[in-house]
């Protein structure tokens, strides 16, 4: 604060400021405790219960069943399964999508190059569009017969794959449509980090005689150590929340390849109303969640 | 690029004493420039192709698209799967519907997003920057943990089914809030004493000195929140069940398991739901992706 108190008449006292702070504060606070925080603590506190779909109806009906969702849930081969797809998600196609993003941000970054803005427009498109529409596209270009991408595979040689109808194939797809997808937010913030590299560093590693690749791994990736952190970060929690493709694209199928752990939670929250069970998925993929974070944080630090 | 490569300069002064090796160095230049390119063009086309065939098979006579070899350019130009959604389909109402919640959510949360913000960078009062920690501790949330208790709280509140059940949970979000902070926080408080010195009120102070400072990350927050909710299919999946208050994802995505043998309908569905928000992204561009890129740097 510039102005002392006594030395000029002010109109406006610290609790004038502090209730005009409580009453911009209000809304947001209210909506987002009403409708975000109070909303994440009584999901705990439903996993413990059974609530279904007579207690819609009847909400007195529920019991508390203590632990016995978690320990159902634990048993069942279908969570685990689906635990692993969301982690075969988000293990190869998160790196898959960084690596991308991270190679068109070097392109773009090159010197040589120009219409950079425009190449980084066409590049950010996939990004902004629409998830289940381009999910819907896909699913023809994935078309066995008449898809363009096992048209342009037979150019090369390859015998038609059944993209979404294979357990084998089925996540790979979903993995290269969201590589397509996603690449361009993550390059956006990769140029970002870049541009804020000194050249100075450049032009030092090359009078020492480093090549383009000595200078990527001496200078560049290092350097852009807490852009890849946070872009590690984001791109993996929003891929253990895997939903509209799958749902969309193969309804959790082929012999449940493709269903996450997001997907099984709707299933049985809204689909069977099984709500008491759906909010226990629900807290295990917010541990689960939590635990990726903090594991990228520490070997972040390990490597600094 | 106003940057020059000293390396560069050392060959260009070489070429004018006649130095040998300069042709080499020239050609090698050319030839990573053209790799380069070539680099671009082929990812260009990878991320424009889904889209490119899709508009082309929207305008496709009925069947053309599922056909080997595949076409790619129609054999005749037809308007009927457009005119089906329209008529047969209802899709002006979903168009209705999606555009509806996503101007007022944009709306109300630009209003709302930013009153904290700015209070929670400007502003003193007790427990503020904890407060502020305990907000942020909700970005690593996942949004699906509040969704099931969610459900049943708007159930409660009868807004199942209806525009308010999509809105609301949208109206404030704590990225927003985040954003703007960052960005207010550069705000010098000498220009906001120097309003209150001049008794303006708080409310007249947000309004005529804060809101036209922070209105760069605002344009940005407004595409993005725009963008997002446009977009949003899970939520509004789950609240709305009743087909007059679909919006165009939830629409569309209804639709193709009806019609999913209709190749040509439901491309044309789709460049419906798409062409809104990639108009507003290629027209405000600047605002987002500055917003975006210097966003990340920050935060």
């Amino acid at each position: 604060m510039g102005v002392k108190a006594g030395s000029t008449p002010r109109l406006t006292t610290p609790s004038d400021v502090g209730r005009a702070a409580g009453l911009f504060l209000a809304p947001a606070l209210v909506l987002i405790f009403v409708f975000f925080f109070l909303p994440v603590l009584a999901s705990l506190v439903l996993s413990v219960t059974d609530f279904d779909i007579y207690a819609i109806a009847s909400p007195s009906s529920t019991r508390f069943v203590g632990l016995a969702n978690y320990t159902k849930l634990f048993h069942s081969p279908e969570f685990w399964q689906a635990l692993r797809n969301t982690f075969y998600f988000a293990i190869v196609g998160g790196p898959l999508t960084i690596a991308v993003s991270l190679g068109t941000a070097l392109l773009l970054n090159a010197k040589l190059v120009r219409f950079k803005s425009f190449f980084r427009t066409i590049y950010f498109t996939p990004f902004v569009t629409t998830l289940v529409a381009v999910s819907i596209v896909w699913r023809y270009l994935y078309h066995t017969r008449y898809g363009v991408l096992n048209y342009g595979l037979a150019h090369l040689g390859i015998a038609p794959i059944d993209w979404l109808g294979n357990p084998h194939w089925a996540m790979p797809a979903i993995i290269l449509m969201s590589v397509w997808k996603n690449f361009g937010y993550n390059m956006l913030i990769f140029i970002a980090g870049l541009q804020a590299i000194p050249q100075d560093l450049y032009d030092a590693a090359e009078i020492d005689g480093a090549g383009p690749v000595r200078r990527f791994f001496a200078v560049t990736l290092p350097l852009l150590g807490p852009t890849l952190l946070f872009v590690s970060v984001i791109t993996m929690i929003g891929y253990f929340q895997l939903f509209s493709e799958p749902y969309v694209m193969t309804q959790g199928g082929p012999l449940r390849a493709t269903t996450s752990v997001v997907l099984m939670m709707y299933e049985e929250g809204f689909r069977w109303w099984r709500m008491g069970y759906a909010a226990s998925i629900a807290f295990v993929l917010f541990i689960v969640i939590l635990i990726a974070t903090l594991i990228q944080f520490r070997l972040q630090k390990e490597h600094a | 690029m106003s940057r020059t490569n000293p390396r560069l300069v050392v060959v260009e002064g070489a070429s004018t004493g006649g130095y040998g090796g300069l042709d080499s160095a020239r050609t090698r230049r050319r030839l990573t420039q053209i790799v380069l390119y070539a680099l671009l063009i082929i990812g260009a086309l990878i991320a424009l192709m889904p889209m490119l065939w899709m508009l082309s098979a929207s305008f496709m006579p009925t069947g053309e698209a599922s056909t080997y070899p595949p076409h790619f350019i129609p054999s005749r130009i037809t308007f009927s799967h457009y005119a089906d959604l329209f008529t047969r389909l209802n899709l002006g109402r979903y168009l209705f519907n999606s555009a509806l919640i996503a101007v007022v959510v944009t709306a109300v949360s630009l209003v709302i997003n930013s009153l904290a913000g700015y209070a929670f960078a400007k502003l003193r009062f007790r427990g503020r920057d904890r407060a502020f920690r305990i907000l942020s501790l909700g970005l690593v949330l996942p949004v699906q943990v509040a969704m099931l208790p969610l459900f049943l709280l708007m159930k409660n509140l009868h807004l199942i089914n209806t525009y308010w059940g999509v809105i609301i949970p949208g109206m404030a979000s704590i990225f927003g809030i985040f954003l703007i902070r960052q960005y207010a926080l550069s705000i010098p408080d000498d220009m906001l004493d120097a309003a209150r010195i001049d008794g303006a009120s708080e409310l007249r102070i947000y309004w005529s000195v804060v809101v036209p400072g922070i209105l760069p990350i605002l344009a940005t927050l407004a595409i993005w929140t725009f963008l997002a909710t446009w977009n949003d299919f899970m939520w509004p999946l789950i609240v709305l069940s009743d087909e007059a208050h679909y919006t165009l994802p939830v629409a569309l995505a209804n639709l193709s398991g009806e019609h999913v043998q209709d190749t040509e309908l439901m491309m044309a569905g789709s460049v419906l739901t798409v062409i809104p928000v990639l108009s507003v992204f290629l027209f405000l561009q600047r605002y987002y992706i500055q917003g975006v890129m210097a966003g990340s740097v920050k935060g």
